[in-house]
């Protein structure tokens, strides 16, 4: 287990990590998710001990390894420009780490075989680097840290430069590959997609604190916090702000009053949000809330629309499925089931509402 | 803006002579319109930089000649073509704030003081950096300094076409969203003819109006974002747009009935007679999941392997006698755990040897 307790980071005076405390078991993963400069490299560099935090400890099975250098942790790592030894076969690439510890030929090559089977390198094995595509390489750098059987495996985006289709595959077949591992993973994203498709547990990080921590579908769904909510999601979270009076809600302009549940009965100022894919024009049901909008630009992505557009003052969007063209400035009627609705307080912490 | 037209365009980049498979652009015609926005789409290696390369003069085409409204720029450098970049990697003047940097075109041009200030402040406030125009460009993060390549991009008006090599790859995703959104916005206000390449389907389609898919050297197809997802014209446009891709799936014709797996799934939708390999092309969207036979004959038993949810619907992966087969399946909806595989009659195209048979 890797344990993080109370961990800070500055650097030239700047903080880049502030107090992060987390477990992470073995043989789970966990996503660090947020934007660029949120301080996801920043911590897997302190989880590695390329650098030493100001503050705070970290201990891998209940003991300190701040003292410990990185070459004699068991740590493997993948960064976002894949690196490969450009001289040596994809086979030699891949066996190197196992070269280096002397580990025996026979051993080396029943488990070069195995790794190469699970990424579908098998029949590259015999070609160098150069002649492979970016993300026949990215593998082959994947492999290597694998091969390692680390204790804990940090990966820095590494899909982030392959191609759309590619990432995609990979996506797909990485929780199947980390499944076969007792290790520590760590795998740090700015996609909300990514984090999904991977599941296991999530830490949002922004400004370099670890926001909120959960499984990964559960903190997509029910997040504490407005931040954390608008961390995870793509597209963007649509918000607006909203009065209520003993659970009647309305939103700044000459709108119907609505509510949220006939249990709902709140008073004061609140944040509405509601996640893109929510959106319908046609009425769910008799209870769904009227989004009358102001269409500015609508794009089609094959089977799905998105239509961004005005919703009293606020730039929204809705991802509609199939083809919808809508003019611009034609005005349309969106609609929202109350249950799919994100309440945040003025405090932006989220409330449970029974429709959830 | 003006109308560029390639005439047999075509590029190698070794000289190994006469071979197909050594063109990194396989002769090619096409005329792009004046005022629109188009997209080249496909895997890194499919020729698509090396062709938006020679439309901008950066690079000479090894055969064929480049028209600009007519008239022959095939031997003009990319100054003289008047067109303006934008590349994956923020160019900026470090030195300059950015309102100068964003002016230093205008000012190249000898355009008037008034001028300046005015297509300045107007791409400031299209970017939403009215409130650091004085600011140095080298404080500011990439995201910033991208966004100051995009406007240094839009900020001429007399420009004969925009040409955006992945400007957007390196930005993070909710900032993506807002400047694509802003990139059609000025297309729709100015209308100037835009080209866009980029590997990414959703970033393509969203943005343009016609869409060139490549595919190692040439083009495999032209169409608008619904003709691509409807009617591929290769199973390779299929698979690759789409999340997930086009289900391909061998399948034979008898007798005016379509057969999967051995078994009657309906009529042929269209006459496809010829020879080479049949196959049936079906998007994950309009496969469903029924859990009986009952009133649906033309469904096929089938063995669900994963179920990815993405958070916004399910992508169930399932295999009908060993053939990876996937649907899409709406939130909420309930997924029968021995289900029973339905394909939308209408929604089935057929493909020979790869390529789309059409009725």
């Amino acid at each position: 287990m890797l344990e993080l307790q109370q961990v800070s980071h500055k650097i030239a005076g700047e903080t880049y990590i502030d107090n992060i405390s987390l477990k992470l078991e073995r043989g789970t993963l966990t996503v660090l998710l947020g934007p660029t400069l949120a301080g996801k490299t920043s911590l897997m560099r302190l989880m590695a001990g390329l650098d030493k935090p100001d503050s705070g400890d970290i201990l891998f099975d209940h003991k300190s390894v701040l003292g410990v250098p990185v070459q004699k942790r068991n740590i493997a790592m993948v960064y976002q420009q894949f690196i490969n030894y450009p001289t040596l076969t994809v086979y030699d690439n891949i066996a190197s780490p196992l070269v280096v510890a002397g580990v025996k030929r026979e051993e080396i090559g029943r488990r070069v075989a195995e790794i190469a089977t699970l990424l579908q390198l098998t029949p590259l094995l015999q070609r160098k680097p150069a002649a492979l595509s970016g993300g026949q390489q990215q593998r082959v750098a994947l492999a290597r840290a694998l091969i390692k059987r680390a204790d804990l495996v940090l990966l820095d985006e590494p899909l982030a430069n392959l191609d759309y289709k590619l990432r995609e595959e990979l996506r797909a077949e990485l929780p199947r590959l980390f499944a076969h591992m007792g290790a520590v993973l760590v795998y740090a994203t700015t996609e909300p997609t990514e984090a999904l498709i991977l599941g296991g547990n999530t830490v949002c990080m922004h400004a370099g604190r670890a926001v909120e921590v959960g499984t990964t579908m559960d903190l997509y769904r029910r997040p504490a916090g407005l931040l954390a909510a608008r961390l995870f999601s793509d597209p963007p979270l649509n918000t607006v702000a909203v009065t209520g009076s003993a659970g009647n809600f309305s939103f700044h302009q000459a709108l119907p009053a609505f509510r949220l549940g006939n249990n709902v009965s709140l008073s004061g100022d609140f944040t509405f949000s509601v996640r893109p894919h929510s959106l319908q024009t046609e009425k769910p049901a008799s209870n769904a809330i009227a989004l009358p909008a102001t269409v500015a630009v609508t794009e089609l992505s094959g089977s799905e629309s998105y239509v961004h557009f005005d919703f009293c003052g606020q730039a929204w969007v809705a991802l509609l499925h199939g083809i919808r063209e809508f003019a611009r400035d034609e005005q349309v009627q969106f609609w929202v089931q109350p249950e799919h609705v994100m309440l945040f307080d003025a405090n932006q912490q989220r409330i449970a509402l029974a429709a959830n | 803006m003006a109308c560029i037209e390639l005439q047999q365009i075509a590029h190698r980049y070794s000289a190994l002579p006469g071979e197909a498979s050594a063109y990194a652009v396989q002769p090619l015609s096409q005329v792009w319109q004046d005022g629109g926005a188009y997209a080249l789409l496909g895997p890194s290696g499919c020729g698509k930089t090396t062709l938006l390369n020679i439309i901008s003069g950066l690079l000479r085409a090894s055969a064929g000649r480049v028209l600009f409204d007519g008239v022959d720029v095939t031997g003009l450098s990319t100054e003289r073509r008047n067109i303006a970049q934008v590349f994956q990697f923020p160019v900026v003047y470090d030195t300059l704030s950015v309102a100068d940097n964003l002016a230093f075109p205008l000012r190249n041009r000898g355009l008037k003081i008034a001028e300046i200030e005015t297509r300045v402040a107007t791409v400031l406030q299209l970017l939403g950096l009215e409130h650091m125009a004085r600011v140095r460009a080298r404080s500011l993060n990439a995201d910033d300094k991208q966004k100051i390549s995009l406007g240094r991009g839009l900020v001429r008006t007399d420009v004969n076409a925009i040409l955006f090599d992945e400007p957007l790859t390196v930005i993070d995703p909710h900032l993506k969203w807002k400047l694509r959104t802003e990139l059609k916005k000025i297309h729709q206000q100015f209308g100037h003819t835009m080209i866009y390449v980029t590997h990414d389907q959703t970033e393509a389609l969203t943005f343009a109006e016609r869409v060139i898919v490549m595919y190692e050297g040439a083009v495999v197809q032209i169409g608008t974002p619904q003709e691509l997802f409807e009617k591929p014209a290769h199973t390779f446009v299929g698979k690759f747009i789409g999340s997930p891709g086009m289900n391909v799936l061998p399948c034979a014709t008898d007798a005016g009935n379509l057969l999967l797996a051995g078994k009657v799934i309906g009529k042929l939708p269209y006459s496809a007679s010829g020879a080479g390999q049949l196959e049936l092309g079906i998007r994950p969207e309009y496969v469903s999941l029924v859990a009986t036979a009952a009133g649906n004959p033309d469904s096929l038993p089938a063995v669900i392997t994963a179920v990815e949810d993405n958070g916004k619907h399910f992508v169930v992966r399932a295999s009908i006698n060993d053939m990876p087969i996937s649907a899409i399946v709406r939130e909420g909806a309930a997924i029968p755990e021995s289900p029973r595989i339905i394909l939308d009659p209408a929604k089935i195209n057929l493909y020979r040897n790869s390529h789309l048979v059409t009725a």
